[in-house]
């Protein structure tokens, strides 16, 4: 034991012979604690601080602490980051439709040629502005389905239509594009896949729990590695805070506490916001104590679930196997994928007027 | 100022001072028929000579001793290795997400029931071995003490941080049917599970016992840097020799009593502060644990219990009635 610790020892001794050395004399003795004291402040401030200004922004009664705060200056690389494209120059009409005036038109049929064309083009800029056209088409024939982005990208675009029609309750009138999720990537930057399910332990270790390791995915805590699958594909109960003072029957456990916490943790850094955004936390159940945001997220996740199973799962197959997630899954929709950590997508612009063929309802 | 080095001599006759006593090694009283014999050569070490006596053992070990730390070694073992399997074995992985490393109790399907032990029956495990070990630590503190024939107050307050142990890992999980309910080995693990709790049973900060023990807390930090500041203060008085002064007070308490009571008009006496002392840090845990143990089995939201029973308002709206769209299309999810 003694060996073991001798290093530590000398190390120890030197300390003291030179801890005392300094003590002897006063000067040299206030030179040093000076000097801890500045190095001290120095880390602390330049470690912790945040340049102002910051603004504050009241959320809910006084005195709850529901506020937000925003450093303007931290805020404009996020808006500059966040920006929409120029928007393409109106056409006039062709006066024919597309399916007249084109072969193998299955969604936009009824869209004016010319329409039809600028719709196109915007496609190409939002998706993939390098591949252009040939990204989807083959460029000997235009008509041909023999690229499978072609596929997805019909189904997509009625995607776009549902969202813009049968969701106004979470995207208001501000709508959805193409670029809101793509931004210019052929694969949204934020798209996420199944783990395999928890409690899929290898061998005799409890391994593959869904919980224990930094998780991106609910804000780097061990909350829940995939809080997706079961709220945002799968419909597994979110609300899990008892709703009366003793327990009259909500058997909701402190496990499912920590996976609706994680896909909690998921909404605030998707959006950049806090918990008070949306909750009061005196009581996160309480809806009257919310805020009147929580409204338009609660239609979010019905949104996003109904998006996942109706659009994105059936293109499983339409993906090449280097598409798809590492349980052969098709990527998947979370707030993440339109907001990409703005409250409201590009803070709340929207360009979606000048493209009216992506907010008219899908045929029946 | 007053130069009590001068005025006294030597630093050493000061027990708080920088000097290192080297002597005659301390082996301590004969013990009594049915103990063991202490082990090792005593040594002295400088490091811990800064901190505190500079004698190292000799160390009493027993076999309850023994039989604690190889069961806390197990524990120790069934987590650590859980761990390293959850990161594929990689030693760098072990390091570097070891705050967020976790063993997990069993998915709450399992109930009461014993879990395969990749499913949260290692957890089980870990927790018994180390249940066992702390219970076997209790007793060693309270045989020693009686051994050196000192009262058992250090076990009682022992005992009550492991009252709140239990209630966390295995009375409240027993209470509520599940061993999932039980606290995840793990640093950010066990943290998560505490906030998730919280939230769980709408906000924990009005649980009233959660309130006391939060009191009591604080109150052990304030007691202890009034303590330990009022007796460094009157050092170069003695006033280290706090049992001396108990019944023979001495420059050193008279003035520590009269510093208390010109600043707040009353002073603990050189006995009383303890009791102070131990009764917080005792009542910090005795009355956590009761909140927890309230938790769930009785009471499913502090929040609403604490509006229902006038300790907590009801914050008057600030927004339109905002309805629960889920109550609007008549599903709850």
């Amino acid at each position: 034991m003694r060996a073991l610790t001798a290093p530590l020892e000398l190390v120890a001794l030197a300390l003291r012979r030179s801890i005392a050395g300094i003590a002897a004399h006063p000067w040299l003795t206030r030179a040093w604690i000076a000097g801890l004291i500045a190095i001290a402040l120095l880390f602390a401030f330049g470690s912790t601080l945040e340049r102002f200004p910051v603004t504050s922004v009241q959320l809910g009664y006084r005195g709850t602490a529901m506020e937000a705060e925003y450093n303007p200056r931290l805020l404009q690389p996020q808006f500059e980051a966040n920006r929409l494209l120029p928007t393409l120059p109106a056409v006039p009409d062709a006066g024919r439709s597309s399916a007249t005036a084109y072969h193998n038109i299955k969604v936009l049929q009824t869209a004016d040629a010319n329409q039809f064309l600028r719709q196109m083009g915007a496609f190409a800029n939002w998706i993939n502005p390098a591949a252009g056209c040939a990204y989807c088409h083959s460029l000997n024939n235009m008509a041909s389905d023999s690229l499978y982005t072609k596929t997805v990208t019909r189904r997509m675009i009625q995607m776009t239509r549902e969202i813009n029609t049968n969701w106004k309750s979470h995207v208001g009138g501000i709508g959805v594009t193409c670029y809101t999720c793509h931004r210019g990537n052929s694969i949204p930057k934020e798209v996420w896949f199944t783990e395999p399910p928890p409690g899929a332990g290898h061998g005799l270790a409890e391994t593959g729990t869904g919980q224990g390791g930094p998780d991106k995915a609910s804000g780097l805590t061990t909350l829940a590695s995939d809080p997706f699958t079961p709220f945002l594909l799968n419909a597994m109960p979110i609300r899990v805070t008892g709703t009366s003072d003793l327990n009259i029957g909500n058997n909701a456990s402190t496990k499912q506490a920590e996976w609706t916490y994680g896909l909690m943790m998921h909404f605030a850094t998707s959006l950049g916001v806090a918990c008070t955004y949306c909750h009061n936390t005196n009581n996160f159940a309480s809806w009257d104590q919310g805020t009147p945001n929580r409204v338009p997220a609660w239609y979010g996740i019905k949104m996003v679930r109904n998006l996942n199973r109706n659009y994105m799962l059936p293109l499983t197959d339409v993906f090449p196997a280097g598409r798809k997630g590492p349980t052969g899954d098709v990527a998947k929709i979370n707030c993440a994928t339109c907001h990409q950590g703005a409250y409201k997508p590009f803070y709340g612009a929207s360009d979606l007027a000048a493209y009216p063929l992506l907010s008219q309802r899908n045929a029946p | 100022m007053f130069d009590y080095r001068a005025a006294f001599g030597l630093e050493y006759q000061n027990l708080f001072n920088r000097t290192h006593v080297a002597g005659p090694f301390d082996d301590g009283p004969a013990l009594i028929l049915g103990n063991e014999n202490r082990r090792g050569r005593p040594w002295t070490s400088i490091l811990l000579g800064f901190i505190g006596s500079a004698q190292v053992g000799p160390f009493y070990l027993g076999a309850v001793g023994l039989a604690s730390i190889v069961f806390g070694f197990i524990a120790f073992e069934i987590i650590g290795l859980n761990m390293l399997a959850s990161v594929n074995w990689d030693p760098v992985q072990f390091i570097r997400q070891l705050p967020w490393l976790a063993l997990e109790p069993p998915a709450p399907a399992y109930g009461l029931h014993i879990p395969p032990l990749a499913q949260g029956g290692w957890w089980l495990m870990a927790g018994f071995f180390l249940t066992l070990s702390i219970l076997l630590w209790w007793v060693r503190v309270y045989q020693r003490a009686r051994a050196l024939g000192m009262g058992t107050h250090v076990a009682w307050a022992f005992a009550s941080a492991i009252w709140l142990y239990l209630v966390d890992g295995f009375i409240r999980p027993l209470l509520m049917g599940s061993w999932g309910e039980g606290v995840p080995f793990g640093i950010f693990p066990h943290l998560d599970w505490t906030a998730a709790l919280s939230v769980r049973y709408g906000n924990l900060y009005y649980d009233p016992f959660h309130m006391l023990s939060i009191v009591f807390l604080y109150g052990s930090t304030l007691l202890f840097a009034m303590h330990g500041g009022t007796i460094l203060a009157v050092g170069r008085y003695w006033g280290e020799r706090e049992i001396e002064l108990t019944t023979d007070r001495g420059t050193a308490a008279e003035r520590a009593g009269l510093f208390w009571r010109w600043i707040m008009g009353f002073n603990a006496s050189y006995e009383s502060i303890h009791r102070w002392a131990w009764w917080f840090a005792v009542l910090c845990t005795l009355t956590g644990g009761i909140g927890i143990l309230l938790t769930g089995t009785v009471v499913d939201n502090w929040y609403l219990w604490g509006v229902k029973h006038g300790i907590a308002p009801m914050y008057p709206r600030v927004y339109p009635m905002i309805p629960d769209p889920g109550h609007l299309r008549g599903v709850l999810q």
